[in-house]
């Protein structure tokens, strides 16, 4: 197993406050990694600093081997970060939001249709604008989009948030098949259990510190 | 696949997204385009005078231009606010470059539609006369013009786009800016118009300094987008 994330003593800054206090961590290609811990306790914070958006002040960290602290815009493209808003244009239908996506990657029609397909907003849901969505399905819209753009490491924050239990299902069914096809999945969600059940290693954050 | 065709793959969806949203929800043709018109009235209403208007008639032109553009750039940025859309392509690694480009020039065809319009406005409502060739410097005044406001509006627009209240910055921001576009295309505007007794070939050299501004804002942008939507 090659390590994927690999942050030792890292610290983040938000404004004035520190978002992340000297974190260690390392996680390995192919893992479920579970990150808990209350609000405010730099999860979030984390998950951006492995997207490359957050900078890291102190410390060194490498996200598929690509250095935080000089090329952290380099890391973008090869992970998906979906965070608490869905990233949809709400003016567009959901296929027309799928195929925006597709056309900045290059993704083709097939891998358009098989990921709307996955996640259920095929169908005559795909002529319905994103506005008129449900929460759920605005998720999975979101959630579509992120296999269109064939991230290797899935970063999500909250990512049960607003699905039905189908739908949670389905998505912990799709992160299990993301991981299989070679994926890393690293996720924070207050949905404990559920979480735990999909999870193949837990990591608890508190004062922006790891454990 | 090159970078540049990358790019140019980028542009293209961004542009087509941003027209497409126009398409869906029609926010252009239902209520700025009336704006716009609404203001053009209103001037005519306050001046009174057809002999002063045909004298203003460019100068209305491009004010209303100005006003009913920040309605237009505060909306193609809100779309992307609206459910985290631009942090969402920020994230992806989407180069910013191109997202610029592309904003800019769906930008421009909404702004050049809306020119068209209160050129048509103005012909109609104020008496506006032109000759042929007043007729395509106009036309040329118009596609410079829109180059410039694109670039800077989508620039500018970005810049106020994540800031605290952005309604009230962008405006503050954008006009001074904007004056030169202002001066040159008013010019420009008259000398197409003959207004005041101005000829046709008057026109060009302001038209040349609309190029100058077109040119560099779309330089500016290019390079200095990302990193101001970054910040």
């Amino acid at each position: 197993m090659d390590t994927v994330i690999e942050l030792s003593g890292v610290v983040a800054v938000l404004g004035q406050f520190p978002a992340l206090a000297g974190i260690d961590l390392a996680v390995q290609r192919g893992e479920i990694v579970l990150l808990q811990g209350p609000n405010g306790a730099g999860k979030t914070s984390l998950l951006r600093v492995c997207a490359g958006l957050l900078p890291i002040e102190r410390g060194t960290g490498h996200v598929l081997g690509i250095d935080l602290a000089t090329n952290r815009e380099a890391i973008r493209s090869r992970v998906g970060l979906l965070g608490h808003a869905n990233g949809l244009y709400l003016d567009l239908t959901v296929m027309q939001n799928m195929q925006f996506w597709a056309s900045t990657v290059g993704a083709t029609k097939s891998e358009v249709d098989s990921a709307m397909a996955t996640m259920r907003i095929d169908g005559r849901l795909a002529r319905v604008k994103a506005s008129q969505l449900s929460a759920g399905q605005r998720r999975r819209c979101a959630l579509a989009s992120l296999i269109v753009r064939r991230a290797e490491i899935w970063l999500l924050d909250e990512p049960h948030a607003g699905l039905d239990a189908a739908g949670r299902d389905e998505l912990d069914a799709l992160l299990r098949s993301a991981v299989s096809s070679g994926a890393t999945v690293v996720l924070a969600s207050h949905e404990r259990d559920r979480a735990l059940g999909l999870a193949t290693r837990t990591v608890t954050i508190d004062g922006g510190g790891a454990s | 696949m090159s970078s540049a065709a990358s790019k140019r793959r980028v542009t293209i969806a961004v542009a087509r997204k941003d027209l497409t949203i126009e398409w869906n929800s029609r926010i252009l043709v239902n209520q700025v385009a009336p704006f716009a018109a609404i203001v053009m009235v209103l001037f005519a209403f306050a001046l009174d005078n057809d002999g002063i208007l045909q004298r203003v008639a460019p100068g209305l032109v491009w004010l209303a231009t100005l006003f009913s553009m920040l309605v237009v750039i505060q909306r193609s940025f809100t779309v992307e606010s609206a459910d985290g859309a631009l942090d969402a392509l920020r994230v992806a690694g989407i180069d910013m470059g191109a997202i610029f480009a592309g904003k800019a020039i769906a930008l421009m065809v909404q702004l050049f539609v809306l020119e068209l319009l209160l050129v048509a406005t103005a012909v109609v409502l104020y008496g506006v006369e032109m000759t042929l060739a007043g007729f395509c410097e106009a036309i040329v005044t118009l596609l410079v013009a829109t180059v410039g406001l694109g670039s800077v509006g989508t620039l500018y627009g970005g810049l106020a786009a994540g800031a605290r209240g952005r309604e009230t910055l962008l405006p503050l921001l954008l006009l001074p800016v904007v004056a030169p576009v202002l001066i040159g295309a008013t010019r420009a505007t008259e000398a197409a118009f003959g207004s005041g007794g101005t000829t046709v070939s008057e026109g060009w050299p302001w038209i040349g300094l609309l190029l100058v501004f077109a040119v560099l804002f779309c330089a500016v942008g290019t390079v200095a987008f990302g990193p101001l939507v970054d910040e």
